[in-house]
C-alpha cells in the first residue's frame, strides 16, 4: 500500500475510532481513550529508535516530561497559544534534548547510550524539581477550559481528538519509515554498524535522525499532559511507569513493524486502565513487568511474531 | 560567600564515608557489568531487596542488619546464578543480548521495586543497632559511626574480593572470562559455568550493599533508582572491572555529592552522579585511568 | 602503465605501545591485481581497515584517485569508490539477501546519480555469484562459501573502482576457492574493478596476482613480482619459511 493510501485508511480508521467513542457517549470512554492513544504514540515513537535501530531509550520520561513542563511554561508565559502549537513546541524541544544526548553517547556501544539515557532523565527531573518557574517540586495546576474557545467542543473530547491525530502521524512515519531508504538504513545499524558503514550508509547521521525523531514523537505526546491532569508535579511526570510502558508495549507487541507497538499499547493501555480501576494501580504495573519479562524471553518477536509467517523458509 | 572550614570539612569527610559506600555497592557491577559485559541495571532493586531482608532480620528477630545480610548472601548468590542461568538461555545463547537482554533487566528491576512496594508501601523504613547514632569527635569533624561501620564493611568486602580475584583459580577464570576467552579455554573451564559463578557473587555482594544502605539511610522502594546512575558511573568511570579505580572513582563522587548538599541543597545532589555519567561517557568512556 | 588509483606515504598506526603498522608506502594503479600477504598479525587487516575507514592512520596519507581520505568516514570512502568485503562475514541478519545488496545500491550508488530498477539490479548481482535462487532467504539460512559470496555480491553492488577482499577465501574447499577466484578475475578483466586481495592461500594469490606486497610486523618488506617475491631471502624467512 501506497503512503498516502495507507495515511487514508489509519484517518478512516480514527474516524470511526472518534465515532465509536461518541456514541458510547461516557465521558470515561474519552478519558481512558485518551492514555491508550498516548501510548501509541510514546511506543510507536520509541520503536522508532529501538526496535528500527536496535538503540534502548530508557528516558522516555524526560522526553514526555520535557514535553508537559514546555506546555506547563508556555501555558504562563503564553496562556492563549492553541495547544497544537504547544505540541510542536514540545516536540521540538525533545527531539533537541535527544539531539544533544544521542550526539554525545552514540558513538560509544549501544549499552551506554541505555545506561545513559536513564541517566539523562534524572539530570533532567533533577532541573526541572528545583525550577520554581514551573512549580518545582510542589507541582503546577494548569486551569481546563471546559469547551474550546472556537467550536466549544468538549476538552477531554478535544485532547482525545488531538492526540488521535497525532497517532495518526506517529503511526504513519513510522510506517513510510519502514518501506524507505531510511528503514533499511536503520536495520543496518540494528545488524552490523560496521558492515553498515562500509555499505556507504551514514549510520552516526541515521542514529541521530532515530534519535531526534523518537524524542520529538514523545515531547508532543507529553505537551497536552497537563491539560489532561490539570496537576502535574515532577514525580507523575517523570513516573518510572512510563519508561517501562512504552518499552513493553513495543517488545510485546513486535519491534519488527510498526504494527507491533500499536497493538502492545492498544492491549496493556487499556488492560492498565480496567486493573488501574478494578484492582489497583501498582498491581497493574506489576502485570506490565511480569509481561515483559516473559514475552522477551518467551516471544522474542512478539505478538506479531505468531502470525507473521517466517521469512526465507521455502519462500 | 565566606567558606565555612568546618562545614567544608565535614563534607570532605563525609564525603570520603559515602564514597567508601558507594565502591561496595559498586562492586557487584563491576563484576557483571565490567568483567562479564552484562548491564545488570537491575542490580540496585537487589541491593533494595537486600536493604529489605535485613529490615526484616532487624525488626522481627532483632538481628545485626550486617549479621543478617552475611547469612542471606547464599540465598542471593543462588538467585543471581539462576537469573544468570535465564539470561544466558534466553540471549546470550541467541546473540540476542542487546536489546532484549537490557529490556530483561529493566524489566527484573521493575518487577522487584513494584513487589516491595505491593509488600512494604512506600513508606521508609529503618533499622536498629547500637552503633547507629553514635558519633566519634576529632576536633571540628564529626565521624557518625553510621558511615564509618559501612566504611569498613566496605573496605573489607572490596578486599576479599580482590583476593578472591587475584589468588583463586574461579577469581582468575572470571577475569579471563571477559577479556581472554583463549586462556579460559587453555584452564579448561566452562565459560557458561565461570560466569554463572560470577554473576551470583555480583549478586551476594548487594546482600552487604543493602545492609549498609539501610544503615546510612531509611529506605522505601524507589530509591534503588537514583542508585543506577552512581553505581554505573562510578563503574564506567573506575574503568570497568577495576575495583581500585571505583574505589576512588566512588570516593571522587562520594565528596563531589557530599559538597553539593552541603552548599548548594539535598535536592541537587542526584543530579552530580548522573551529570557526571554523563560527561564521562562523552568524553571519557573508558574511565578516569583508562587509556583514552 | 596507467596512472595510479591508490597511493599510500608513510602510513602509520599504533594501538598503544604497539605498533601496528609503521611507514608503509603502496601505490596501486588502475586495474592492477594486487596480492597483500603477511604472517598473522603483521598488520594486513589495520591496513586494510585504514584504507577503508574503519580506523583512524596515526601517521601518513591514503590518496584515493588524487583526492586525500584523511578523515573521511567508512561510509564516505565507499561512495567515493573503495569497497571491502569483510575477512569473517558480515552479513545483515534480519535482511533477505536481496535486501542486503539493496543497501549499497540505495546509500551509494543512487546517491552518486540515477539508478534504473533496484530489484532487478539485486537479482542479477545475485545471479552472478549463483545465489539468485536464495534472493529470499536471510543469510542465516547460508554455508559458508555462500556467506562469503553475499559479502563479495554486497561489495560489488556499491559498483567500486578499488575492490579489498579481506580473506575471501579462508576455510574453503579447493573448488571453492577456485569458484571465487574466477568470480574476482572476471570483475577485474570485464568491468576493470582495481582489486587488492589479503589472502593466506599461496596457490590463490600466487595465480590471481600480478604484483605482490608482502607485510611484516607492520612493515613493507617486499613489492614486486611474485615469482621473484617468493624467491627473495627475507620473504621465506620472514614468512613463507615459518
Amino acid at each position: 500500500m501506497r503512503n498516502s493510501a495507507f495515511f487514508a485508511a489509519l484517518f478512516g480508521v480514527a474516524i470511526l475510532v472518534f465515532g465509536a467513542a461518541k456514541l458510547i457517549d461516557n465521558p470515561y470512554v474519552f478519558f481512558a481513550g485518551y492514555v491508550v492513544l498516548q501510548y501509541i504514540v510514546l511506543s510507536t515513537g520509541w520503536n522508532i529508535l529501538g526496535g528500527y535501530t536496535g538503540y534502548v531509550n530508557f528516558g522516555t520520561a524526560a522526553f514526555f516530561a520535557m514535553g508537559a513542563y514546555s506546555t506547563v511554561a508556555l501555558h504562563k508565559l503564553v496562556p492563549e497559544m492553541p495547544l497544537p502549537i504547544m505540541m510542536l513546541f514540545g516536540g521540538a524541544l525533545s527531539g533537541l534534548i535527544g539531539l544533544g544526548t544521542g550526539y554525545l553517547t552514540l558513538r560509544l556501544r549501544g549499552t551506554f547510550f541505555g545506561i545513559a539515557t536513564l541517566a539523562m532523565s534524572v539530570v533532567v527531573q533533577t532541573l526541572i524539581t528545583n525550577w520554581s518557574f514551573v512549580g518545582g517540586s510542589r507541582g503546577a495546576y494548569v486551569v481546563r477550559p471546559d469547551t474550546t474557545s472556537v467550536f466549544a467542543i468538549d476538552y477531554i473530547e478535544y485532547l482525545f481528538l488531538l492526540m488521535l491525530g497525532l497517532s495518526v502521524i506517529a503511526v504513519g512515519v513510522a510506517r513510510a519509515i519502514e518501506k524507505s531508504k531510511l528503514g533499511y538504513g536503520f536495520a543496518t545499524i540494528r545488524d552490523d554498524e560496521l558492515a553498515a558503514e562500509a555499505s556507504g550508509v551514514p549510520t552516526l547521521r541515521l542514529k541521530l535522525l532515530a534519535t531526534a525523531l523518537s524524542g520529538g514523537f514523545m515531547g508532543m505526546a507529553g505537551a497536552p499532559l497537563p491539560y489532561y491532569v490539570t496537576y502535574l508535579d515532577p514525580a507523575s511526570g517523570f513516573s518510572l511507569s512510563y519508561a517501562v510502558n512504552t518499552i513493553a508495549m513495543p517488545l510485546i507487541g513486535g519491534t519488527a513493524s510498526w504494527l507491533g507497538p500499536v497493538i502492545g499499547a492498544v492491549l496493556l493501555g487499556t488492560l492498565q486502565q480496567v486493573a488501574t480501576v478494578t484492582i489497583s494501580s501498582a498491581l497493574s504495573l506489576l502485570i506490565v513487568g511480569v509481561m515483559l519479562v516473559g514475552f522477551v524471553i518467551l516471544a522474542p518477536r512478539g505478538i506479531i511474531g505468531w502470525f507473521a509467517p517466517k521469512r526465507g523458509k521455502g519462500a | 560567600m565566606e567558606l565555612d572550614f568546618n562545614l567544608l570539612g565535614n563534607a570532605l569527610v563525609s564525603g570520603l564515608l559515602l564514597g567508601g559506600f558507594y565502591a561496595a555497592v559498586t562492586v557487584g557491577v563491576s563484576i557483571s557489568f565490567g568483567m562479564l559485559d552484562i548491564v545488570n541495571i537491575a542490580h540496585p532493586a537487589f541491593i533494595i531487596l537486600g536493604s529489605y531482608i535485613a529490615y526484616i532480620a532487624n525488626s522481627t528477630l532483632g538481628l545485626d542488619p550486617i549479621l543478617a545480610s552475611i547469612l542471606a548472601m547464599p540465598a542471593f548468590y543462588l538467585l543471581g546464578m539462576a537469573i544468570y542461568h535465564i539470561y544466558d538461555v534466553s540471549f546470550e545463547r541467541r546473540g540476542d543480548n542487546g536489546l532484549r537482554g537490557l529490556a530483561f533487566f529493566f524489566g527484573i528491576l521493575f518487577i522487584t521495586e513494584v513487589t516491595l512496594v505491593l509488600v512494604f508501601g512506600v513508606d521508609y523504613r529503618l533499622v536498629e543497632a547500637s552503633y547507629i547514632g553514635i558519633s566519634i569527635h576529632l576536633g571540628p569533624i564529626d565521624l557518625p559511626l553510621r558511615l564509618l561501620v559501612p566504611f569498613g564493611i566496605s573496605l573489607v568486602l572490596m578486599g576479599g574480593l580482590h583476593l578472591y580475584m587475584s589468588r583463586t583459580f574461579i577469581g582468575r577464570a572470571i577475569q579471563a572470562v571477559a577479556q581472554d576467552p583463549l586462556a579460559l579455554r587453555l584452564m579448561a573451564a566452562d565459560p557458561s559455568k565461570i560466569k554463572r559463578i560470577a554473576f551470583g557473587l555480583s549478586l551476594a555482594t548487594a546482600s552487604i550493599g543493602g545492609a549498609i544502605l539501610i544503615i546510612i539511610q531509611p529506605v522505601e522502594p524507589s530509591i534503588g533508582r537514583d542508585y543506577i546512575g552512581r553505581i554505573f558511573a562510578i563503574c564506567v568511570m573506575g574503568g570497568l572491572g577495576s575495583f581500585a579505580g571505583s574505589l576512588v572513582a566512588a570516593m571522587a563522587l562520594g565528596i563531589m555529592e557530599s559538597m553539593t548538599s552541603t552548599f548548594f541543597g539535598p535536592s541537587w545532589s542526584p543530579a552530580v552522579s548522573f551529570g557526571f555519567l554523563l560527561l564521562t561517557l562523552a568524553f571519557r568512556p573508558s574511565g578516569l585511568f583508562g587509556r583514552a | 602503465m596507467s596512472e595510479a588509483i591508490l597511493t599510500v606515504s608513510g602510513l602509520g598506526k599504533r594501538f598503544g605501545g604497539f605498533v601496528a603498522l609503521a611507514d608503509v608506502e603502496l601505490e596501486v594503479r588502475k586495474g592492477e591485481r594486487l596480492g597483500l600477504i603477511g604472517p598473522n598479525g603483521s598488520g594486513k587487516s589495520t591496513f586494510v581497515n585504514c584504507l577503508c575507514g574503519t580506523l583512524r592512520n596515526d601517521a601518513g596519507t591514503v590518496r584515493f584517485n588524487g583526492r586525500v581520505l584523511d578523515g573521511l568516514k567508512a561510509h564516505e570512502r565507499t561512495r567515493l569508490g573503495i569497497a571491502r568485503s569483510f575477512q569473517l562475514p558480515r552479513p545483515f541478519t534480519t535482511l533477505t539477501l536481496a535486501e542486503n545488496l539493496r543497501i549499497p545500491l540505495l546509500y551509494v550508488v543512487q546517491a552518486r546519480g540515477t539508478i534504473g530498477d533496484i530489484d532487478r539490479r539485486c537479482l542479477d548481482l545475485l545471479d552472478m555469484v549463483g545465489l539468485a535462487g536464495k534472493a529470499h532467504h536471510l543469510p542465516t539460512d547460508l554455508t559458508q562459501i555462500e556467506m562469503r559470496k553475499l559479502e563479495l555480491a554486497r561489495a560489488m553492488a556499491a559498483e567500486p573502482s578499488l575492490l579489498i577482499a579481506d580473506e575471501a577465501m579462508a576455510g574453503l574447499s579447493h573448488q571453492e576457492v577456485d569458484d571465487i577466484l574466477a568470480l574476482l578475475m572476471r570483475l577485474n578483466e570485464q568491468q576493470g574493478v582495481t582489486i587488492i586481495m589479503i589472502e593466506h592461500i599461496m596457490r590463490a594469490v600466487m595465480h590471481f596476482s600480478q604484483r605482490l606486497v608482502v607485510l611484516v610486523a607492520g612493515r613493507k618488506i617486499a613489492d614486486g613480482l611474485p615469482a621473484d617475491i617468493v624467491r627473495q631471502d627475507d620473504v621465506v624467512a620472514a614468512y613463507l619459511g615459518s
